[in-house]
């Protein structure tokens, strides 16, 4: 069932207006049971294996199992994901493991300068959009006049 | 009724979607917003740190012209989309995007996207047009900068989880959108002067290969739902190039992607009898025109060669994973320890490339114990997608920027504002606009930068808050509303809630939908071969289904998204048959075979398609539009 929800680890977000997994799935598929206090995929066939969930779940304890109509059973692929790089592990059938570790961002999480620190100019006619044509590296943007 | 606080917002751009292309229209609105007073809306039906296609993550960008170092010119760039699209594209509008696209990739490396590069501090590449990247947070990064942009400056807001269903129209301007919270019970009326439309492209409009958990395993995300394609044909703007879709060939059932592997790692496929059909196949070529002497050979083309194989029993097709990497390591053969490294690095690279954008793939790979440097692994080609961003071409005709026409062009290309829609104040990106196709993920936020600073220009020129009509709101949000209201009224009537014979459930009328394009219009189960005959059964079917679409009954609000999402699929699907009927030649035929009209038809056919469909009559209209080259 695509994402699968971990009952012994998952607490529902407590104490939050949503659960963090229900906040990121981009297919509005991860729901909190609230008598129970665990949150569910209510849609496995409209997954599309992202792993959003998997990468926000606080408590890690959303985790993806194969598609059951194509993928035979036994592996898993794990994220560790932390603020400049993931970790991943891959587990396969047969019981070998393997283990990637790539960055993910060169800059502070939340620290995105919306113009990248290129100087921006301010006539709306020109073809150069705000930080052109400094973020081109070019001298001026091409067009076909003058 | 369904009980729903109505929530009205005013804003003067309206920017709907959360993708990429909604990301760069919001950092280039909120630079021209801040200079002028205006304010900047945007409208997302996810959480815009993963919504859109690229909410799992990509391991390259497709397109970089690589302008401020010479490697290529924008007649480059241009000459490739034209030859790979059978020469159907806008020139102008690719143009547009070339000439800003490695702006938005420079952006994003500031952002903090970590883009490979070589010891000489150069971009590496993975093709001509393709930088290697660590993408795993790509979107959520480009989605800061956009947020960052929107709110520390004061001049916007971010809505997440409203589902936007209908335009609001004053006439034929457009005077900004409806919809629903998909998380409580409001529904919205966003009021603008300029309305800037990203919500994606189409998915399981076509029956997928899976059919089982596994058909939330397409290609391109499931819950592009033809959001933008109904509101622009809705708004009555006119659409272009509604018949080009896109079939990728990928790593079988989990569409792992194949770009690294053919051109980084330079792999051959085969089929099964060890043959290649790029060169078996090869004078095949000869029938497709112009386009079939091109390098690289259209998409489409080779698609075509590798479903001849199928066909004729040939399958399956093997990428030659093994042999590539091979070939690539034994260059350090002499050296042992170098070759070892080599070795490693290659595995690394070859599981990031699905880590990074198609993780299902590392899980099917670990779970039929496939090494990929010790066996091969197939491929085939997936369902066919509306993707006007890839290499299908299908959405709105929109004006180009007046800078880049001719005097052959200027009347048939420009219109007022580039990005803006045949609709006023009615402005399209990414998979929104059609006609320029091989934007991908950074020319859709180059073409969102582009269109949004348009948009920006055209409420300087227009500034007054266009009319609506309440009574008009009332009766949109009655319709929107409606199968909540089905669902109350009969849901006592039997006693299993989705069986029930005064309503449809969204999953089922999506079941039927998918049938009636899968076997009609060339889907998977027809090899992708329709005729003339085809074509209007499924024009028939279509509009008993649209009939049926009154009765679509939801139990919830997540429901409701599903029923609209359908529909807005239905539309999608009726402008393609149409527009797939009206075009009576075969001109991309990996993508879709007219076996009543198998061949190029130059003479007629060098033009585009489109069609434009009226609120009032419920009629539409086929017309074409002349192609013209700009960059000659």
């Amino acid at each position: 069932m695509p994402s699968f929800v971990i009952p012994e680890k998952c607490d529902g977000c407590k104490a939050l207006d949503k659960t963090a997994c229900q906040h990121i799935c981009p297919n509005d598929l991860m729901v909190l049971d609230k008598e129970q206090m665990k949150a569910f995929n209510r849609d496995p066939m409209m997954c599309w294996e992202c792993y959003s969930c998997v990468k926000i779940c606080p408590t890690q304890a959303v985790e993806v199992r194969g598609y059951a109509d194509f993928v035979p059973m036994g592996a898993s692929v794990t994220p560790m994901r932390s603020t400049d790089n993931i970790m991943w592990t891959v587990t396969f059938r047969n019981g070998s493991i393997k283990r990637f570790k790539f960055p993910i961002r060169t800059t502070a999480e939340g620290k995105a300068v919306p113009d990248g620190g290129f100087p921006t100019h301010s006539d709306i006619n020109s073809p150069a959009l705000a930080t052109e044509p400094a973020s081109l590296g070019l001298p001026q943007v091409f067009t076909l006049k003058g | 009724m369904a009980d729903f606080e109505n929530v009205v917002v005013e804003t003067d751009l309206l920017i709907l979607g959360g993708g990429m292309s909604a990301c760069g229209a919001a950092v280039e609105a909120a630079h021209w917003a801040k200079l002028n007073g205006l304010k900047v809306t945007l409208v997302d039906k996810a959480a815009v740190d993963r919504s859109g296609a690229v909410a799992m993550g990509l391991s390259a960008i497709n397109q970089y012209v690589g302008l401020k170092d010479g490697e290529n010119t924008l007649k480059n760039y241009v000459d490739y989309v034209r030859n790979d699209l059978m020469g159907i594209t806008r020139e102008d509008l690719v143009g547009d995007i070339a000439r800003h696209v490695d702006s938005s990739v420079h952006l994003f490396e500031q952002w903090g996207l970590p883009i490979w590069k070589d010891d000489a501090g150069k971009y590496v590449h993975e093709g001509r047009w393709q930088l290697m990247i660590n993408g795993e947070s790509y979107k959520v990064i480009v989605a800061e900068a956009a947020k960052n942009a929107l709110l520390q400056t004061g001049v916007g807001q971010i809505f997440e989880r409203v589902f936007i269903v209908e335009p609001l129209m004053d006439g034929n301007r457009c005077a900004g959108a409806v919809g629903f919270s998909v998380r409580e019970n409001k529904f919205y009326i966003f009021k603008a002067k300029a309305t800037l439309i990203a919500m994606g492209g189409a998915v399981h409009v076509f029956k997928p290969r899976s059919s089982g958990e596994g058909m939330g395993r397409a290609w391109y995300p499931p819950w592009n739902s033809g959001s933008s394609a109904y509101f622009t044909i809705k708004a009555g703007a006119e659409m272009t190039c509604q018949e080009v879709r896109f079939i990728p060939v990928r790593f079988k059932d989990a569409y792992g992607p194949v770009g690294a592997w053919f051109l980084l790692f330079k792999s051959r496929a085969t089929n099964a009898m060890g043959g290649e059909y790029m060169v078996e196949r090869k004078s095949e070529l000869e029938k497709w025109g112009p386009y079939g002497r091109v390098k690289p050979i259209p998409a489409n083309l080779r698609n075509y060669l590798g479903m001849l194989d199928v066909m004729e029993g040939k399958g399956p097709i093997f990428m030659r994973t093994e042999e590539a990497m091979q070939k690539i390591a034994d260059q350090y053969k002499d050296d042992p320890k170098a070759y070892k490294k080599k070795n490693k690095e290659l595995e690394s690279e070859a599981w990031e490339d699905f880590l990074d954008m198609t993780i299902s793939q590392a899980i099917l790979w670990a779970a039929s114990n496939v090494q990929p440097e010790e066996r091969s692994s197939e491929i085939a080609a997936a369902e066919p997608y509306f993707i006007g961003s890839h290499s299908g071409a299908s959405g709105a005709w929109i004006s180009g920027p007046e800078d880049l026409q001719t005097e052959e062009t200027k009347d048939l290309y420009f219109w007022g504002y580039g990005g803006m829609s045949t609709v006023k104040g009615l402005f399209c990106a990414g998979d929104a606009s059609g006609a320029s196709s091989h934007k991908f993920s950074s020319g859709s936020h180059a073409e969102g930068r582009s269109a949004a600073k348009s948009a920006i220009k055209f409420i300087l020129d227009n500034n007054t808050m266009p009319k609506v009509d309440d009574a008009a709101v009332e009766t949109l949000k009655t319709g929107i509303l409606k199968p909540l209201d089905t669902f109350e009224q009969f849901k006592k009537a039997t006693t299993t809630p989705d069986v029930n014979p005064n309503y449809i459930k969204p999953k089922m009328f999506m079941f039927r939908l998918q049938k009636i394009m899968d076997e009609y219009a060339g889907g998977v189960s027809a090899q992708f071969i329709t005729n003339e005959a085809q074509l209007k059964r499924a024009l028939e079917l279509l509009a008993l289904l649209k009939e049926d679409s009154e009765k679509l009954a939801a139990a919830d609000l997540n429901e409701l998204m599903r029923c609209w999402e359908n529909v807005q699929r239905m539309w999608q699907a009726e402008a393609h048959v149409r527009t797939v009927l009206f075009r009576d030649e075969t001109r991309w035929p990996g993508y879709y075979f007219r076996a009543d009209k198998p061949n190029l038809d130059e003479e007629k056919w060098t033009v585009f398609a489109n069609c434009k469909y009226d609120v009032k009559s419920g009629a539409w209209e086929m017309l074409t539009r002349p192609i013209k080259q700009i960059f000659k």
